[in-house]
């Protein structure tokens, strides 16, 4: 019984792990850029793809290709922040009809980089082996992989959190979060600060990407999935909550983990009902504003 | 019976008491003013009127029967009507549609195209804006979109209009041709509710005048006791 | 954009000459099953089809500015009452539940959530769409065993009318909607919803009465389309193409202006046919950039530029919007 337990809970948190980094980089780029990326989800098949071609291409160790992956998901996101989500800021006439024009090109977004995608590394799915030698924790067997995960994914997390507490450009970040024009007319360069934030989703959504590429197959269009997740784990941490991402992510990897143990199919099922009730009981989440 | 009263009416906003126990009544064909310091509680008491905010507690009276609780959409259809702090006008329609809406929805009666059309003619004639009926309405200077504002909540048909700050951004000249408005308005048997900041408009136009300050009613009388009060003129120059 | 008023536009006869073009183009497509080219039927069924549905997503989505990616969801409702209903009645009543069913579906749906503001709607609609899809997914796996369902056959003429005549029924009742104080309201609300709301327009009302009559036309298509596949599953029947598509082909043509809004249809589902085939990846990127390219610089789609071009072609005197 206790196995079952600590099966189910460590399951659920290494999911939850994966979940709570990809739901951050969501948040930063709505909580702090306004942009609701509907094409989170292929930043995060990039990340993964690209990857898995260097693996098997080039013999680049996943963990090491981070190094190359990260950064260049950074500038890609800084780039389309200051070139398409930069003018859509200036042309929208209001917020709200701002965030209804960056998802809409987001969407966009999302067709062109899939497609991209299928026409680089076809539709077939696929996969490599790393790390896929068995632990045992308590009793129960995890794959190495999804330890290496679940620390990762903390890692980032726990940087990240340091890096927006502790950090000028952290602070300008928060400050951004609250009130872009406020924080403006502070001095803070709310361009830099904002294309900065949306740079580092999608550099999030790459590290995502590097971590679902050990675990599991990946093609193109491997990213809507994960998509809708982020999106429902930030609204249940609450919409401009990035440390309730967090939380909310690991909540909804270890909810699924249960449902799972009780009936595979219903888990997204689950999510989807906890994401409706949210929205229509408690929009603001669990930290929002 | 009063037109329009509210007792006790309260209404926070978190922790914070925005209007705070007011007392209010406006008689039949009045003109009745509210006057107070910015962030004293008279537009959230208009919302709390009209239904766009709802009361903590408190009852609001339109003619008698009590309207708390109810919506927007039928208080308007009642016969109260107001107009708003930041011009709300719908700026990519032309002016006589924004009008034509306050016809064809502001009452219970059915309302054909052309008699409608004719209605808003007539009530942009009044206010003074014939000439711009085709124009998109955010085209329009700020004192027309007020004007604009006027005329829509006129095609309502209301008893009783609620005017908030109006007269703010005019120069001397619109203030004086507001005012006259204003007094036209009362003219055709509408009472009148209306937040002011322009002094000299409100002590000339208005019968009778309530302070609000912090949420609270601090005071009310005819515009000279108003004027000579001292705790009023503290209030004002105190904050 | 103006809307004349009611009183001018019905004094004007400027509609008159388009009006017979439009009801010599109808005989004509009605008539095309006895003489057309046998594919032309099935090709243009499908056209049919994404006209209702962006016509529909802008009859809601247009006015009231809240995007509703909810098109599948109505859509695939009315695939499902084909597949459990088709053999047992006839075609009309099938179309018909099939709309109804789509139609009650939307009141709940938007008297639940047309209260919650811009990006929460829309996200919520998306929700709704995977949350229908894994459920019916789920309950079929477990229950009935089978994923999938076989939907009754019809031939393809049959299918083609039905499509051309729930056509002309959505184009007609968007323009009459748009031209009627109805559409004013609706307009006005997208703009002002408070301001509309005090000048005794019952906004919910509104609101939810225009999603459920954009919802019946999408069900109805959405019957008629199931008997052309003959097998579906909820995968098919909830696909968010419908949803998103129907957006890209409005904004592209122009959400302001019917016309626009049909030839937006007209212009990617014709692309869609001649390239899904071949080349499904190109036609799909070229979608995207469409889209990107349409939201950063063309805000009135299509029909904006047209409107625009003529304006400069007529002497650049005052043109009114």
């Amino acid at each position: 019984m206790f196995v079952t337990i600590l099966d189910v809970g460590i399951a659920g948190l290494l999911m939850g792990g994966l979940y709570a980094l990809i739901a951050m980089g969501l948040s930063l780029q709505y909580g702090v850029a306004r942009v609701l990326n509907i094409g989170h989800g292929e930043f995060i098949m990039l990340g993964a793809l690209a990857t898995w071609s260097l693996h098997t291409v080039l013999g680049i160790n996943p963990l090491l290709s981070l190094v190359i992956c990260a950064p260049a998901g950074f500038v890609l996101g800084y780039i389309l922040h200051r070139t398409m989500y930069k003018r859509l800021m200036v042309t929208s006439a209001s917020p709200g009809i701002f965030e209804g024009n960056s998802m809409l090109a987001s969407f966009g977004l999302l067709f062109i980089i899939q497609n991209l995608a299928y026409l680089i590394w076809g539709t077939r799915y696929k996969a490599y082996s790393y790390l896929a030698v068995p632990v045992n924790l308590g009793g129960a067997l995890f794959p190495a992989n999804s330890l290496v995960t679940l620390g990762f994914s903390l890692l980032i997390g726990i940087v990240f959190y340091i890096f927006l507490v502790r950090t000028r450009m952290g602070k300008a970040i928060r400050a951004a979060a609250q009130d872009a024009s406020t924080a403006g007319l502070m001095g803070v360069n709310i361009n830099v600060v904002l294309a900065l934030c949306f740079g580092l989703g999608v550099a999030m959504a790459a590290c995502a990407g590097m971590l679902i590429s050990m675990n599991y197959s990946v093609f193109p269009s491997m990213g809507m999935e994960y998509t809708v997740i982020a999106i429902i784990v930030v609204v249940l941490g609450g919409l401009g909550s990035i440390p309730g991402s967090f939380i909310g992510g690991i909540l909804l990897g270890v909810l699924g983990s249960i449902v799972t143990y009780f009936d595979a199919g219903l888990a997204l099922v689950a999510y989807y009902v906890i994401f409706i009730l949210l929205l229509l009981l408690k929009p603001t989440g669990l930290m929002g504003k | 019976m009063f037109v329009l009263e509210g007792q006790g009416v309260t209404k926070y906003f978190g922790g914070l008491a925005a209007v705070s126990d007011v007392d209010f009544h406006v008689d039949q064909g009045e003109i009745v003013g509210l006057i107070g310091p910015n962030g004293a509680g008279k537009t959230t008491l208009f919302g709390l009127i009209s239904a766009a905010l709802v009361p903590n507690s408190g009852t609001i009276r339109f003619k008698g029967e009590n309207i708390t609780g109810l919506r927007p959409h039928q208080i308007c259809k009642k016969g109260l009507a107001r107009t708003f702090q930041s011009v709300k006008v719908f700026s990519d329609m032309p002016v006589i549609n924004n009008v034509v809406l306050g016809v064809h929805f502001g009452t219970s009666e059915r309302v054909k195209a052309a008699q409608a059309a004719n209605e808003a003619d007539r009530l942009l004639e009044f206010v003074g804006l014939s000439g711009r009926a085709m124009v998109p309405a955010k085209d329009l200077t700020l004192v027309n979109q007020k004007l604009l504002e006027v005329a829509r909540a006129l095609a309502t048909k209301p008893e009783v209009l609620l005017l908030d700050e109006i007269m703010a951004g005019l120069n001397s000249t619109e203030i004086t041709q507001a005012m006259e408005l204003v007094s036209k308005i009362r003219a055709q048997g509408i009472t009148i509710f209306m937040i002011e900041h322009v002094m000299k408009a409100i002590m000339s136009v208005c019968d009778r005048i309530m302070v609000l300050d912090h949420g609270k009613k601090i005071a009310e009388g005819t515009p000279q006791e108003i004027a000579t009060s001292k705790m009023v003129v503290e209030v004002y120059l105190g904050e | 954009m103006i809307q004349l008023s009611w009183a001018s536009i019905r004094a004007s006869k400027s509609y008159l000459i388009p009006g017979i073009i439009l009801l010599l183009g109808l005989i004509v497509l009605a008539g095309l099953p006895s003489f057309g080219p046998k594919y032309s039927v099935i090709f243009l069924s499908t056209i049919f089809m994404y006209i209702v549905l962006t016509t529909g997503w802008v009859m809601f989505s247009g006015p009231t500015r809240q995007i509703s990616l909810a098109t599948a969801v109505f859509f695939g409702i009315g695939i499902y009452i084909a597949a459990i209903l088709g053999k047992h009645m006839p075609l009309l009543v099938m179309v018909l539940i099939g709309g109804l069913a789509s139609s009650v579906m939307a009141l709940l749906v938007g008297s639940l959530t047309l209260r919650l503001k811009g990006v929460y709607f829309t996200i919520f609609t998306f929700g709704l769409l995977e949350l229908i899809k894994n459920a019916i997914n789920w309950y079929e796996v477990t229950f009935t065993g089978t994923r999938g369902r076989f939907v009754v056959v019809v031939d393809n003429n049959t299918i083609y009318l039905y499509m051309l005549a729930i056509t002309v029924l959505t184009v007609l009742t968007a323009f009459l909607i748009r031209r009627s104080k109805y559409g004013l309201a609706l307009q006005s609300i997208g703009e002002q919803e408070e301001a509309a709301a005090h000048i005794g327009i019952n906004v919910t009302l509104m609101k939810v009465s225009i999603f459920a009559i954009s919802a019946f036309f999408m069900g109805a298509a959405g019957a008629v389309m199931a008997t052309r596949w003959t097998y579906i599953d909820p995968f098919m029947a909830f696909n968010m193409n419908y949803s998103f598509t129907p957006v890209l082909m409005a904004i592209f043509g122009g959400v302001g202006q019917l016309g626009g809004v049909v030839s937006g249809a007209i212009i990617f589902a014709y692309l869609e046919q001649i390239l899904i085939t071949k080349y499904p990846f190109y036609y799909m990127l070229v979608f995207g950039i469409v889209m990107v390219v349409s939201v950063l610089f063309l805000p009135n789609g299509l029909a904006g530029v047209v409107k625009n071009w003529r304006a400069r072609t007529t002497g650049g005197r005052y043109v009114r919007t």
